[in-house]
């Protein structure tokens, strides 16, 4: 990758890179070690190996003033890592805090004010029913942000006839309420719902989503496609033409079943 | 502000000129003020089935250049007194029609018309264009067969695409499909698509039937629109489609094979 010439100082034995990765938060509600203890092991209960050994980030802000001050910090990291969990992070305490899970190996993770959902949803319960510790396996927000997770694209409706020659082409889902004539060519980099006669062409993952569908309501199609694999009209079987079907790709073969 | 109807079809051949020349009749004589305007530059024909082809001076070409003015060029039928023809030029091609040009006209004539005809050139290319280009509503005249249907198919692509309704994000151009050259026996004998399978491939509203006839060329040849001959089959059916154009109810005819019994095997002449 490097352009450096000289062979050596091309390469480094480390690398600074960015990534990002979900952590389930745990929202602490409560001081009460007992309490919160028992709460934890019941959740753990439910998915023993899904909390094994797994990363946790610790989120206190919503503990009340008072309780805050009593909370142990020091005998609750070391509860989790008795369960086999490793807190690797601290969002929302005090100063005194902060400094014990430095010491305790456990990072201090800012506050972020845009969380403000994530934060109202798990006061509610605690009003509610006044449970004093509750797991949030909810992906843990900040990590989205520098994120590498493929951007939301929303699915291209269209309610009118796509006639002969007309091209269609949408960057996710690709959704047609009216018939698409023979001659016309609609092309999705995910997946093609017709929920009428599908006559004309249809390339569903353009970019080769292997995983991309096409379904329509009356196959008819000159040609379909999925990832760059293609059947013409010729190739489609009797029995399914002019019926509701689906198409997928299963070991770089097209399927069509019927609906 | 006229209401501008462009007759079209992407096939040639398919009876564009004859609705044209009928519907304009026909609203006309109804008494609403209409101008119909031959696209088809380099081959004029809607001069001849009107039958004004030697009062022709000067052209829609002449009026575009400014050559000439709209009330020069415009000839006045000599049978109904709303109806005026604005002939084709036969001496150049399509390239001579500008969109500013065009625009300019249908502006002009928009003023003190009721309804604005335009008789489309066959194709796609730029004589239909600007004959689609300014339409409020068009009439799509297809025969009952595959390459017809399908043409019209991409003809009204077009209309939902490129015209100055679509470019402007107004209300789309009103759609109508005129299925012209029906022949019930030969949709019978599987020979022709039917009224349905048209629809079906379409999905458009029907405005009307003109069923095959001989009284088409007959009229055509003597320059008569076939509209006036209000006995044969294929005039009623334009009459009816005028009518349900503006909105009155008539029922569909000409779709169902007609019942031939021995008065009408001796006493009907089509």
């Amino acid at each position: 990758m490097s352009l450096d010439s000289a062979p050596n100082t091309a390469k480094s034995s480390v690398e600074f890179k960015s990534s990002t990765f979900s952590v389930p938060v745990l929202v602490i509600q409560s001081h009460d070690l007992s309490d919160i203890t028992r709460k934890l092991e019941e959740k753990l209960q439910q998915a023993p190996d899904f909390f094994k050994n797994s990363p946790i980030l610790l989120d206190v802000r919503t503990i009340s003033e008072p309780s805050t001050k009593k909370l142990d910090l020091n005998a609750l990291i070391k509860l989790l890592r008795d369960k086999k969990l490793f807190p690797i992070g601290l969002r929302g305490g005090n100063a005194d805090q902060n400094n014990i899970a430095i010491k305790l190996g456990v990072s201090i993770q800012p506050t972020n004010p845009n969380h403000e959902n994530e934060k109202n949803l798990s006061t509610e319960p605690a009003v509610t029913h006044k449970i004093d510790s509750e797991i949030n396996s909810a992906t843990d927000q900040t990590t989205r942000e520098s994120s590498s997770h493929p951007e939301f694209i929303p699915a291209t409706l269209i309610n009118t006839p796509i006639r002969s020659g007309q091209r269609i082409y949408a960057p996710g889902d690709l959704i047609i309420l009216s018939q698409v004539s023979a001659g016309a060519e609609i092309m999705a980099e995910g997946n093609i719902h017709v929920y009428n006669s599908l006559r004309g062409r249809a390339l569903a993952g353009v970019l080769g989503n292997t995983q991309s569908r096409i379904f329509c309501f009356d196959l008819q199609a000159e040609l379909i496609s999925i990832a760059g694999n293609y059947k013409v009209n010729d190739d489609l079987d009797k029995s399914i033409q002019h019926k509701p079907v689906q198409i997928y790709l299963q070991d770089l073969a097209l399927i069509i079943k019927e609906l | 502000m006229a209401r501008i109807i462009v007759v079209t079809s992407g096939k040639g051949g398919v009876g564009k000129t004859t609705t044209s020349a009928a519907i304009a009749m026909g609203l006309a004589k109804k008494g609403h003020k209409t101008a119909v305007i031959d696209f088809d530059v380099g081959l004029r024909n809607l001069d001849l089935i009107m039958g004004c082809e030697r009062r022709v001076i000067y052209d829609f070409i002449n009026v575009i250049n400014n050559e000439a003015t709209l009330n020069q060029a415009l000839i006045k039928d000599k049978r109904c007194d709303q109806l005026f023809i604005l002939p084709a030029s036969q001496t150049r091609d399509k390239e001579a029609l500008t969109l500013e040009g065009v625009g300019r006209v249908l502006d002009n004539l928009s003023k003190d018309f009721k309804y604005i005809i335009c008789d489309s050139p066959a194709g796609i290319e730029k004589g239909a264009h600007l004959a689609m280009y300014f339409a409020d509503d068009a009439f799509v005249v297809t025969n009952p067969e595959v390459s017809s249907v399908r043409d019209s198919d991409r003809m009204l692509g077009i209309l939902a695409s490129k015209s100055r309704r679509a470019e402007n994000n107004q209300e789309p151009i009103r759609e109508y499909l005129l299925l012209s050259r029906y022949s019930p026996e030969r949709v019978k004998l599987g020979e022709m698509l039917s009224v349905n399978d048209v629809q079906e491939i379409l999905s458009l509203n029907l405005l009307g039937v003109v069923p095959e006839s001989k009284s088409v060329l007959n009229a055509s040849n003597a320059g008569i629109p076939v509209i006036l001959d209000e006995k044969s089959d294929a005039g009623q059916a334009y009459a009816d489609i005028v009518d349900r154009y503006l909105g009155e109810d008539r029922p569909h005819r000409f779709i169902e094979e007609e019942k031939k019994g021995l008065f009408n095997k001796l006493f009907r002449s089509k």
